[in-house]
């Protein structure tokens, strides 16, 4: 067993952390406090092989394993929660699904441009009215010929109004023996006429990001666009949630890395009671915490990222680690505040910002009630990986 | 025509540095690439092209320093030697500038040195005109941007105290760049995953062909600066001009000025 990072991840590590240290840490509060987007992130991330980074050379990615992914979204994360949001959507959840549902032929079309960062991916899958209940959602896709008619709305989409093409789940067959099974997964370009998208405003946190809603009416999609057979659309999305869910804990942990970091140099630095803070034993007890939840987080993600290197199904590791690292990074963002006392409080140090960043990451890409039914499930039995038609492809070096 | 990069491996600039027994130390501080010495490599990748030729990164060091070397491989550079041996340990600039210089003159058709203007950890400067001495060859300092560049020469800006030199030179010559030449680029992952793999030639002094040089600068002490106890205190109240009076006053006081 070996739990040391190779050369090529410390330097993938550096590249990351580098970029989004100089180029983001100085400009984020301000985008955070006017709610939008820095308009050069997309761009950015494409143009240094981030967007693509685990995605094989012959497709237009970089060609790094997932433990790269998880280490790129760490840094990305301790800087600020919408860049990690962005690899959760892109690559999580649209280009690596297509990676390992698509034809050939849906790759060259759609994964190499996003790959390259050409093109901006999402993954449309919550309904203003399913979001945990995902076999539940209503929108619609009738056949017609050569295409498919979509029909209804999705919501709390990341990258809604950015992006060029999503991934989109949706009903094809409604009495279907169980609903689960009546669904069908499209890769649809977001300018099909019919397709109408917006903005979500008044967030409580990842203000910096993009969050939105997509309407579908009569939008004729091609049966090319289809990725998977028809009645697959609720395993691809669940293949689709394996990645999303890791790229969330690689960054949540990242998150309490950064909550940690802030906390300890406030507490090297304030004085009460004639020392630093630091010296104070219930300050210390925060800080104990942290750093044992962020070793224990880091632990988590990077044994699913082996796992997905080797090409073992990790449903239940990445669910324990999405789960874990997002209750503790929400946790060690609200104890920073605590350690930073009233300037905590303000926007003067970013803690304010992690604790509303980190909320929503309990919520999203699976509710951490969720994650704890997979567990249970897992450890009770009832709950078993069987072998998908298509699987997520090992990292192979060369590919 | 071909340019070399020369490269110095330093503890990171957030390193506590202590001094225990004459011995500087970094703690477990990572060892990094000298900030200077990345705008050297931009500089350097930015031209091979003017000049048709390959970029060679050299740095001196212990056998196992090769990380300055790696990043320089994954920022673009075609190949990187490490030089090391022994018998170099506790050298000065005099002895490096005579070993890069040899190292240099083993590179084939060499058009041009690049620098950084200084490294962080020794910060003398002096290198790259030690360099260009002993090699015989043109040396520019302080170089902020390169103008022109041919095999028939070189015409560069040099940031000088009293504002902008303009200053053409033959090659082969030797260049040290500052800041202002821009801002280098990140490691790409292809060049991070092909120089994770990459094997590093070692060339030791007898690959060289040359003695160990001595050392002239003797280091009879070596100690941590005494730290001096700073008072901070903040003039609140009144108006900006009320506050400024106060200000002026204690710096009268203080005998400031």
């Amino acid at each position: 067993m070996n739990f040391g990072l190779t050369e090529e991840h410390r330097m993938a590590q550096k590249m990351v952390r580098d970029f989004s240290q100089k180029e983001v840490a100085p400009i984020i509060q301000e985008y955070d406090r006017k709610q939008e987007m820095a308009p050069f992130i997309l761009p950015r991330m494409g143009e240094l092989g981030i967007l693509g980074i685990c995605i094989p050379e012959k497709y237009g990615g970089q060609g790094m394993d997932y433990i790269s992914l998880g280490l790129a979204c760490e840094e990305l994360e301790a800087v600020d929660t919408t860049l990690r949001v962005v690899m959760s959507v892109h690559t999580g959840l649209c280009s690596m699904t297509i990676w390992q549902w698509g034809t050939e032929e849906q790759k060259q079309k759609f994964l190499v441009p996003l790959a390259r960062g050409e093109k901006v991916g999402a993954g449309a899958f919550t309904e203003p009215g399913a979001g945990s209940d995902f076999s539940n959602i209503q929108a619609t896709a009738k056949r017609d010929g050569d295409d498919y008619i979509l029909n209804g709305e999705k919501m709390w989409i990341s990258l809604a109004s950015k992006a060029d093409f999503a991934l989109v789940t949706v009903r094809t067959q409604k009495n279907a023996a169980k609903p689960s099974g009546g669904l069908t997964a499209f890769i649809v370009d977001l300018t099909t006429p019919g397709v109408t998208r917006g903005d979500i405003h008044g967030k409580l946190g990842v203000r910096a990001g993009s969050t939105g809603w997509i309407n579908f009416q009569d939008a004729r999609v091609p049966a090319a666009n289809r990725i998977g057979e028809e009645g697959e659309g609720f395993k691809v999305t669940m293949s689709a949630f394996d990645n999303g869910r890791y790229t969330v804990a690689a960054g949540a942990t990242g998150l309490i890395r950064a909550a940690l970091e802030a906390s300890t140099d406030y507490a090297n630095e304030r004085k009460a009671f004639g020392r630093p803070i630091g010296q104070h034993q219930l300050i210390q007890s925060k800080i104990a915490h942290m750093t044992l939840n962020y070793e224990a987080a880091q632990l988590l993600y990077l044994k699913a990222g082996w796992l997905k290197n080797q090409g073992v199904r990790n449903t239940k590791e990445t669910s324990a680690a999405k789960w874990f690292a997002t209750e503790k990074s929400f946790e060690a963002a609200n104890e920073a505040i605590q350690i930073h006392g009233a300037y905590g409080f303000s926007d003067e140090y970013n803690v304010e910002r992690y604790l509303r960043n980190a909320r929503g990451a309990v919520i999203y890409e699976g509710s951490n009630e969720i994650q704890q039914l997979i567990q249970a499930s897992y450890a009770l039995g009832e709950r078993k990986d069987k072998a998908l038609r298509m699987e997520m492809p090992a990292y192979e070096e060369s590919v | 025509m071909n340019i070399v990069v020369c490269v110095k491996q330093v503890p990171d600039s957030a390193a506590q540095l202590t001094v225990e027994g004459g011995n500087i130390s970094w703690g477990e501080a990572p060892l990094v690439i000298n900030p200077w010495d990345e705008y050297a490599v931009e500089a350097a990748l930015q031209k091979a092209g003017d000049l048709g030729g390959n970029v060679t990164v050299i740095s001196m060091g212990k056998a196992d320093e090769t990380e300055a070397l790696k990043h320089s491989l994954a920022m673009g550079c075609n190949e990187a030697v490490l030089i090391s041996d022994p018998a170099l340990a506790g050298s000065d600039n005099v002895a490096a500038a005579r070993v890069l210089a040899a190292a240099i003159a083993k590179v084939d058709d060499v058009g041009l040195v690049f620098f950084g203007k200084q490294a962080i950890d020794s910060d003398t400067g002096t290198l790259p005109a030690q360099v260009a001495r002993v090699l015989g060859w043109p040396t520019l300092t302080l170089v902020s941007a390169i103008d022109e560049l041919s095999a028939d020469g070189i015409k560069v800006e040099r940031a000088i105290e009293e504002g902008r030199q303009v200053v053409k030179s033959r090659l082969p010559a030797v260049v040290s760049v500052i800041k202002d030449y821009g801002e280098p680029r990140y490691p790409s992952f292809m060049g991070i995953r092909k120089a994770a793999r990459a094997t590093i030639p070692v060339w030791a002094l007898g690959e060289l062909g040359i003695e160990a040089p001595a050392p002239v600068v003797a280091w009879p002490e070596v100690m941590a600066p005494q730290q001096r106890e700073i008072a901070t205190e903040l003039i609140t109240g009144g108006s900006p001009a009320e506050i400024a009076a106060t200000l002026a006053d204690k710096i009268m006081a203080e005998k400031v000025l």
